[in-house]
């Protein structure tokens, strides 16, 4: 196992996830000896995990049983332990195909927070490619360096403890891509334009705030940067079931068809139950409440130099 | 860390052949650089010669004649703006003659060869209006004449985010109106990434697997499962990928998954498929075969020009029997390579985007795909895919399923002037995904573990303010 490449059986000290039904997983360390209690009761690493194929069903000790997943970064964002805000998926999709990374990618990113966006750089520029990544924040650093070497990264991967703005990325002109979620961005550009290689780059800003925006755009083009772009994406999960529209009754009608012929008129299944008529039509809905807004995305092409 | 990479080498530079990506404003065209051809752009015409050997990302002006010429270092005639200002439009007129040169004077001044900038000049010193505009209204006023008089190109190098802005913005209709934003669901949804084997069905004119072989890198293999006579490849040639990436490119017939599934694919067919040839490889191969046919035609009088002709005619034949003869060796070699990767039934992905039902296409190829792997599938509507979902639910072999799109807005910033760009797209099509698990016995499913919610651990509302 790894996050970044896929394998087939669970081995001692491989992270997997665990999920327990909708929308409910949690993420385990495989080791031998050691169990996990979930809500169906318990897991023995040793005779449960050690040996099975990934997406295997286990039975837990109380009878329940659980799907073993590998892990990947989306899963792992949905899972991971929170020490920063976090970006999610939408956004990262979005970042990743907009910053063109792509296997051999060097890329730069600051803060690494809880490391949600690092997987999921890490993942796309395999085998060949590199994160440089800056947290100022020393125990977040190091638990992310830990968190690497837990699922077998490292070497993809350089963390450093400084404070971007002040002292950058600790690297020259080798990135072609710089991702920026700190919160005073603009004061980063300089760093950022001198990480970027010499023929060009792509950079992305995310801040929740618009007056961030504003000023990192002003940076930006006081900087040369080209092809300066904010836009904000967000996702709608839909809710697919069946609903029930009952049937008005508009009392017999003279000489012709009752109300429940006419329900057929109306759609392809009839609720057969009910004295009343309905219709049973299957729908997705959009959830009832949803993310309004994560942050702005601004994306700037950094232009050869002369 | 020795990390000095020299990235001035061959490959950043344009040479002929290259598949290149214009750009001028927000308008994308992809094309191949050749020697001595015209090209059409937003209504320009010109030649690629002078582009190569240059930089990717250089910026270039069209002169007279259609020749490329480097863009001089820009910031120095950038000064465009008159110092005077007003305050508001309440003193000014529409009454039409606010411009004094007329739609002839500037036709000459286009012919006399004046540059973009230097009309653009033009316009403003005889526009009795511009002074008395606001700051604001002389930049956007600037701003349009430029888009339309400055024709400057920059050719870059192709990548999934520049063409697939082009296809939605320009043919939309080839892939499906798949939104950009979408595509990038796809691609990190299916957790696409180098070394790992990914099913790819699609027609979206080769776009959606041209991006899946960028994130791959050339390591792994791509198969795509393709309908009728064989795969649609031009969105993913634009890309340009060098010649190692094809070698892990199959591809795989969809009208032959039922045999294969059942064990009863044919593989030594190329003699059973040859001799039947004509009719039925016109199917297959398509397009090779248009002349074959012709030569029968026409064999009446026999004189001995007419023989030698012939003769002639026979040993073209007979050559492209033989031509046709290797080809199709070939064929089965690739048929049987894809066979071969698909009969482990350990796929790592599935990507499918196209005009077909999604529901039986993903029904068909999820077989294909090992045990906890991602899959997505993409639909420009949103009913197909509710399909796919209670298909999947009842069937089970899947878990974590969700029916999203996504939303996108741009936004305008400027100092003072920030807002949502005025125009957005109104759909970028809807993505059904999931995670394939161990099919099994399909008694259990359904039992404890139904739809409902589970309060404990749910994370997802975290995002709520910072």
């Amino acid at each position: 196992m790894s996050f970044a490449e896929y394998s087939e059986i669970i081995q001692e000290g491989d992270v997997v996830i665990i999920f327990l039904g909708h929308e409910s997983m949690m993420p385990i360390k495989v080791q031998s000896g050691a169990q996990t209690q979930t809500r169906y009761g318990a897991i023995r690493h040793s005779s449960d995990l050690i040996g099975q194929r990934f997406g295997s069903k286990v039975t837990c000790s109380k009878g329940g049983w659980v799907y073993v997943l590998h892990p990947t970064p989306e899963l792992w964002t949905v899972n991971l332990p929170h020490r920063t805000q976090i970006l999610y998926t939408t956004d990262i999709a979005n970042i990743t195909l907009m910053l063109e990374l792509k296997p051999g990618s060097v890329v730069c990113e600051s803060g690494t927070g809880s490391g949600s966006l690092s997987h999921s750089i890490i993942r796309t520029i395999a085998p060949t490619g590199h994160l440089h990544t800056v947290e100022f924040h020393a125990q977040r650093a190091e638990k992310a360096m830990q968190e690497f070497k837990e699922h077998k990264v490292s070497h993809l991967v350089t963390v450093r403890n400084q404070d971007v703005c002040k002292d950058g990325f600790g690297i020259t002109g080798i990135a072609d891509a710089v991702f920026l979620d700190i919160p005073s961005p603009w004061e980063a550009i300089t760093h950022a334009k001198s990480a970027m290689k010499r023929k060009g780059g792509r950079l992305c800003s995310f801040s929740p705030c618009i007056e961030q925006v504003q000023r990192t755009c002003e940076a930006l083009l006081d900087h040369g940067f080209e092809e300066i772009c904010t836009l904000e994406v967000l996702l709608r999960v839909h809710d697919v079931r069946a609903i029930n529209l009952p049937l008005p009754d508009f009392g017999p009608e003279e000489g012709s068809a009752d109300s429940s012929q006419m329900a057929s008129d109306v759609s392809q299944e009839v609720a057969p139950n009910t004295g009343n008529t309905s219709v049973i039509c299957r729908t997705a809905t959009p959830p009832r409440e949803m993310a309004g807004h994560t942050g702005y995305l601004t994306f700037a092409t950094k232009p050869q130099c002369e | 860390m020795a990390e000095s990479v020299n990235d001035s080498d061959a490959e950043s530079r344009i040479s002929f052949g290259d598949y290149v990506v214009l750009k001028r404003g927000d308008v994308f065209k992809s094309v191949q650089v050749e020697n001595k051809k015209k090209v059409i752009f937003e209504k320009q015409w010109f030649f690629l010669d002078n582009a190569v050997g240059q930089l990717f990302g250089t910026r270039f002006e069209i002169e007279a004649g259609g020749s490329l010429k480097l863009k001089a270092a820009k910031h120095s005639g950038d000064s465009l703006d008159s110092k005077e200002a007003g305050q508001d439009n309440r003193h000014i007129l529409d009454d039409g003659k606010s411009q004094k040169l007329t739609r002839d004077d500037i036709e000459t001044l286009k012919e006399q060869g004046l540059k973009g900038q230097e009309i653009v000049q033009q316009l403003i010193d005889n526009s009795t209006t511009f002074k008395d505009k606001t700051e604001f209204a002389q930049e956007k006023y600037i701003k349009k004449k430029k888009k339309k008089y400055e024709s400057d190109i920059t050719i870059l190098k192709p990548s999934t985010r520049l063409l697939a802005m082009m296809y939605h913005g320009r043919e939309p209709g080839k892939i499906c109106h798949l939104r950009y934003d979408t595509l990038a669901q796809i691609l990190t949804l299916g957790n696409i990434h180098a070394g790992s084997k990914i099913l790819v069905f699609e027609t979206c004119a080769g776009l959606v697997l041209g991006s899946v072989m960028e994130r791959m890198g050339g390591f792994g293999s791509v198969i795509q499962m393709y309908p009728g006579g064989g795969p649609t490849r031009a969105g993913m040639e634009s890309f340009g990928f060098p010649s190692h990436f094809h070698e892990t490119l199959h591809e795989f017939p969809l009208c032959k998954v039922n045999a294969l599934l059942a064990g009863t694919l044919d593989l030594s067919e190329k003699d059973a498929d040859g001799n039947g040839r004509s009719e039925s490889s016109q199917e297959t191969s398509g397009v090779s075969e248009e002349r074959s046919s012709e030569p029968q035609s026409m064999e009446v009088s026999v004189d001995p020009q007419e023989e030698m002709r012939r003769v002639e005619r026979e040993r073209l034949r007979e050559q492209k029997a033989q031509e046709k003869k290797v080809k199709m060796e070939e064929k089965r070699k690739k048929l049987a390579s894809a066979a071969a990767l698909l009969e482990g039934r350990n796929a790592d992905g599935l990507v499918i985007a196209s005009r077909f039902h999604p529901c039986p296409v993903l029904m068909g190829l999820l077989k294909f795909i090992a045990p906890s792997r991602p899959f997505v599938v993409y639909c420009q509507y949103r009913e197909p895919l509710i399909e796919c979902y209670t298909k999947l639910r009842e069937q089970g072999g899947a878990i974590s399923l969700r029916l999203t799109d996504s939303w996108l807005r741009h936004y305008q910033v400027l100092p003072n002037r920030t807002h949502p760009v005025l125009l957005m797209s109104g759909g970028g099509g809807y993505l059904l995904s999931g995670t394939t698990v161990a099919a099994d016995a399909a008694k259990t499913r359904n039992q404890h573990k139904s739809e409902e919610p589970v309060a404990k651990r749910l994370k997802l509302d975290e995002i709520s303010s910072a």
